[in-house]
């Protein structure tokens, strides 16, 4: 009896030890990044101002605004999500409403897993070959967002597979009975049950593509061109991309700019990550079924 | 139209299978079946759970093309004509309504629950719609207890509700065969006789397939009953005789009078 | 009877757009595979003349010597690029791993509720920042952070790359691990419980045991993050080709040399289809550990099922 409960004590004990060192575990991945975020903003902020945002770079990068750097972002993610949403929502169709469990299936699989994988310097090699060279886009936000979005497929195809599987099979199942086909079954029950799902998906694909650096570098963007682009044949400047030259490639940027560039570029891309999170959070809390 | 040799003696007959094997995964579920059922008539099937039931009603509509390893083999017959020999699966369905055992409101309003048939055959007009919607609510004994609140949604109807909602979204396929599978599962006793004597109604419009886990249900309905057991069909026998000690097989007379199962 | 079903019968305009639809999807779905290929076309089309006509086998593997730009005699020894990405990535893991697995741990196996969301949700944010971010702060915050308390005259080398990787890979890891143990089923759980195990035995005798190929994916998928991470490392390794025998050496990675030497070459030269050979070989390699990953993956999925735990339901029959 006596032994029992020592044994017991003991136990509780190390249990109580054990869970304190994974919750320092935990915190040791958090703590430095919040960290490191609160010194982006503190030394970013005063950086921050309408004339920042709003205006051209001027003196060689090293005093005015970002807006060409902005705009460009804003240019080269629109049209990446034209380019991949319709063709990761019918991959993710493909896989999730029609693919038999079949070779071809998991190799579909097993390509998107690689697409998610490779580095995204060999997304870049891919853009330059394909889209520059071989299909003569040039330079171009066509060429740097056509290889954007081949990056960011996996992502629009893994969010809207999970979001088609949260519909129950038997309402499928019930449509096909009636003798719906299958794209009716589709269209009537399982997109629009989804398709907020979808949407999440595709936010998250928004602030994964603004953030990319290495696959824009040599198919579209520019170091340094103080012009707004006119069209998708224009190459232009990015957030991302800018962060990179004036924090490395030009001398004399003071000090401030650089942390205003990096507050801005993480403050879009957690406020998108943040607003796909959130409506995930209030689709789980209501209820259809 | 051609005349298909077969007509005038199958005309008789909705459905006819012959030598009808179910497999799933290379698994057999179901094996050496054949019967006939005839038309305008109520065919009762009763037999324990995992007997093969369910998937001899989804050998009859083709679901085995939406299943992942199911193989059917052998022959159904339906209207006379062989069910893979169908050029379109799905017209096929529209003519076979079908109820399951647990209820699916689909996660529409209770209208389009029951448009939905009509809706996806390209009826637009609404005072159509509204018709048919009526009609097939009342058949199912649900019209005077959704009537006032067609715009909520069929999925959050409670379970014996969204049953009937299931049956009324059967009717309105207008279909020549319904396919019933132990519908009175998630139904309490006095709606289950209210559909029953709706479906002693139907059957003067079409054929009707009972499966069900009440052997007395089939008594009360059907006029032939099949016994499933363990993936074989023991029998086929008028209802009466079966529940009156004429049954082929004593397993069958065990069955019904409840000594397993 | 049977002409009423024969005139039924036909191919109406539903049918004809549920093919079509369906051959559309099929091409979406193929669209992965087309891709994925066209990746190792492309990239082996414009390195094909220099693998062919100048590649050198033992120099690319056992040679230091890069120096791709040298007007007299240009070598093209890939083992400095490949100490480096391998020196980084290795650092990052020592630091990464076991922390990503403890708070995999405590997220899935301790924390409970509102904390164990939030946590969820914090994990994931980590995992948006994006990499050009990371570079900046090894560059900025970092790299002073070092020289002052190590008392060095550079920052940016082995040390600093390889705990922003570690920091970067975390997240991935810290999710794929935390679904590994999620996979587990609590009906293990329950019996280990039952024989009176506390919440630590089950977690260390049941549970990582359970989930061990799970945690080995993420662990592989970690390393491919680290292997593959090219902006990060370019900004916060020194950038300087060594072969390093510490921490606070600098040193160049296989990614970082393309990002950095692609701009300033011609196309076609020998110089810009070496660049060409190394994303083949990151390719070649990233492609060995995904797919090492997803046979771990699949292996700890099969053993679940096969004890009895159901399947997912198959949303399409």
């Amino acid at each position: 009896m006596f032994e029992a409960t020592a044994r017991n004590r003991r136990n509780r004990k190390v249990e109580g030890l054990l869970r304190l060192l994974f919750l320092w575990m935990t915190c040791m991945l958090i703590l430095p990044v919040a960290l490191i975020l609160g010194v982006l903003v503190v030394r970013g902020g005063p950086a921050i101002s309408w004339e920042f945002l709003f205006t051209q770079p001027l003196d060689n990068m090293t005093a005015g605004g970002i807006l060409p750097a902005l705009v460009g972002t804003v240019w080269l993610v629109v049209v990446a999500l034209i380019a991949s949403v319709p063709v990761g929502v019918a991959a993710a169709l493909y896989l999730s409403e029609y693919a038999p469990d079949n070779r071809l299936t998991r190799a579909i699989n097993l390509a998107i897993i690689n697409l998610a994988g490779v580095p995204s310097i060999v997304h870049a090699l891919f853009g330059l070959g394909a889209f520059v060279i071989f299909f003569r886009f040039g330079t171009s936000i066509l060429a740097a967002s056509l290889t954007l979005a081949v990056m960011t497929l996996p992502v629009v195809i893994v969010a809207t597979r999970e979001s088609l599987q949260t519909v129950p099979l038997a309402f499928r199942e019930a449509c096909w009975n009636m003798g719906a086909t299958r794209w009716q079954t589709i269209r009537k029950i399982v997109l629009p049950n989804a398709i907020s799902g979808i949407l999440t998906g595709v936010i998250l694909e928004v602030s994964r593509t603004s953030g990319e650096t290495a696959p824009i570098m040599f198919t579209g963007a520019a170091f340094f061109l103080p012009f707004l682009p006119q069209g998708v044949l224009d190459q232009t400047m990015a957030m991302s991309l800018h962060l990179f030259v004036i924090s490395t490639q030009v001398p004399d940027v003071p000090e401030h700019m650089p942390f205003g560039v990096a507050l801005v570029l993480i403050s879009m891309v957690l406020a998108m990550n943040g607003l796909s999170i959130a409506f995930r959070v209030y689709l789980r809390g209501r209820k259809k079924w | 139209m051609s005349v298909p040799v077969q007509a005038s003696e199958a005309a008789d007959y909705a459905i006819e299978v012959e030598d009808l094997a179910i497999r799933y995964h290379g698994k057999p579920a179901l094996s050496d079946v054949t019967l006939q059922a005839p038309r305008h008539e109520i065919f009762g099937i009763i037999g324990p759970a995992n007997s093969g039931k369910t998937s001899f009603l989804r050998a009859i509509n083709r679901m085995d093309l939406m299943t992942a390893g199911m193989e059917v083999s052998g022959s159904v017959r339906v209207e006379g004509r062989d069910v893979r020999g169908w050029r379109n699966p799905y017209a096929l369905r529209r003519r076979i309504g079908v109820v399951f055992p647990l209820p699916v409101g689909l996660p529409l309003s209770i209208y389009d629950n029951v448009a939905l048939s009509s809706l996806l055959r390209g009826t637009r007009k609404k005072a159509e719609l509204d018709v048919i919607v009526e009609r097939c609510l009342r058949r199912a004994a649900l019209w005077d207890e959704v009537k006032d609140r067609l715009d909520s949604l069929g999925s959050l109807l409670s379970g014996g509700q969204q049953q009937r909602l299931t049956i009324a979204r059967a009717l309105s396929q207008d279909p020549s065969i319904l396919l019933l599978d132990e519908f009175s599962i998630a139904v309490d006793p006095v709606t289950t006789m209210r559909i029953e004597e709706v479906l002693s109604e139907l059957k003067s419009e079409m054929t009707i397939v009972l499966v069900t886990n009440l052997v007395q249900q089939a008594r009360r309905l059907a006029s032939q009953t099949a016994f499933f057991l363990t993936g074989e069909l023991v029998e086929v026998t008028e209802t009466e005789a079966m529940f009156e000690g004429g049954a082929k097989d004593p397993r069958t007379t065990a069955y019904v009078e409840g000594k397993f199962g | 009877m049977p002409e009423l079903a024969q005139a039924a019968d036909r191919r109406d305009a539903a049918w004809w757009i549920d093919r079509m639809v369906q051959i559309l999807v099929l091409a979406g779905g193929l669209s992965a595979i087309v891709f994925i290929a066209g990746i190792f076309v492309f990239i082996t089309r414009e390195g094909a003349g220099f693998v062919f006509d100048r590649f050198d086998f033992r120099e690319f593997f056992g040679s230091p010597r890069w120096t791709p730009t040298s007007s007299h005699n240009p070598t093209y020894g890939a083992l400095a690029l490949i100490a480096g990405t391998a020196s980084v990535t290795g650092l990052a893991m020592v630091v990464s791993v076991p922390f990503s697995l403890g708070a995999a741990i405590y997220i899935g196996e301790f924390a409970t509720g509102r904390v164990r969301e939030t946590l969820k949700v914090l994990v994931e944010l980590l995992a948006a920042i994006p990499s050009v971010v990371w570079g900046f702060i090894g560059l900025s915050i970092m790299n002073p952070l070092i020289i002052r308390v190590f008392d060095v005259p550079v920052g940016l080398n082995v040390l600093n790359a390889g705990v922003i990787l570690g920091l970067m890979a975390a997240p991935i890891m810290t999710t794929i691990a935390e679904d590994a143990l999620k996979a587990v089923p609590d009906t293990y759980r329950e019996a280990a419980e039952a024989m009176g195990a506390t919440r630590w035995q089950v977690t260390f005798r049941v549970v990582l045991p359970a989930a061990r190929n799970g945690l080995v994916a993420a662990t592989l998928l970690g390393v491919g993050r680290g292997f593959g991470e090219t902006m990060a490392v370019l900004m916060a390794s020194g950038h300087s080709i060594n072969l390093p025998t510490s921490p606070f050496d600098s040193v160049r990675a296989l990614t970082a040399t393309i990002a950095a030497e692609l701009g300033e070459t011609a196309a076609g030269s020998d110089h810009y289809g070496a660049l060409f050979a190394l994303g083949i070989f990151l390719f070649l390699v990233t492609f060995a550990i995904n797919f090492a990953a997803d046979v771990f993956v699949r292996g700890g999925q099969r053993k679940h099922r096969r004890r009895g735990r159901r399947p997912a339901a198959s949303a399409n029959p």
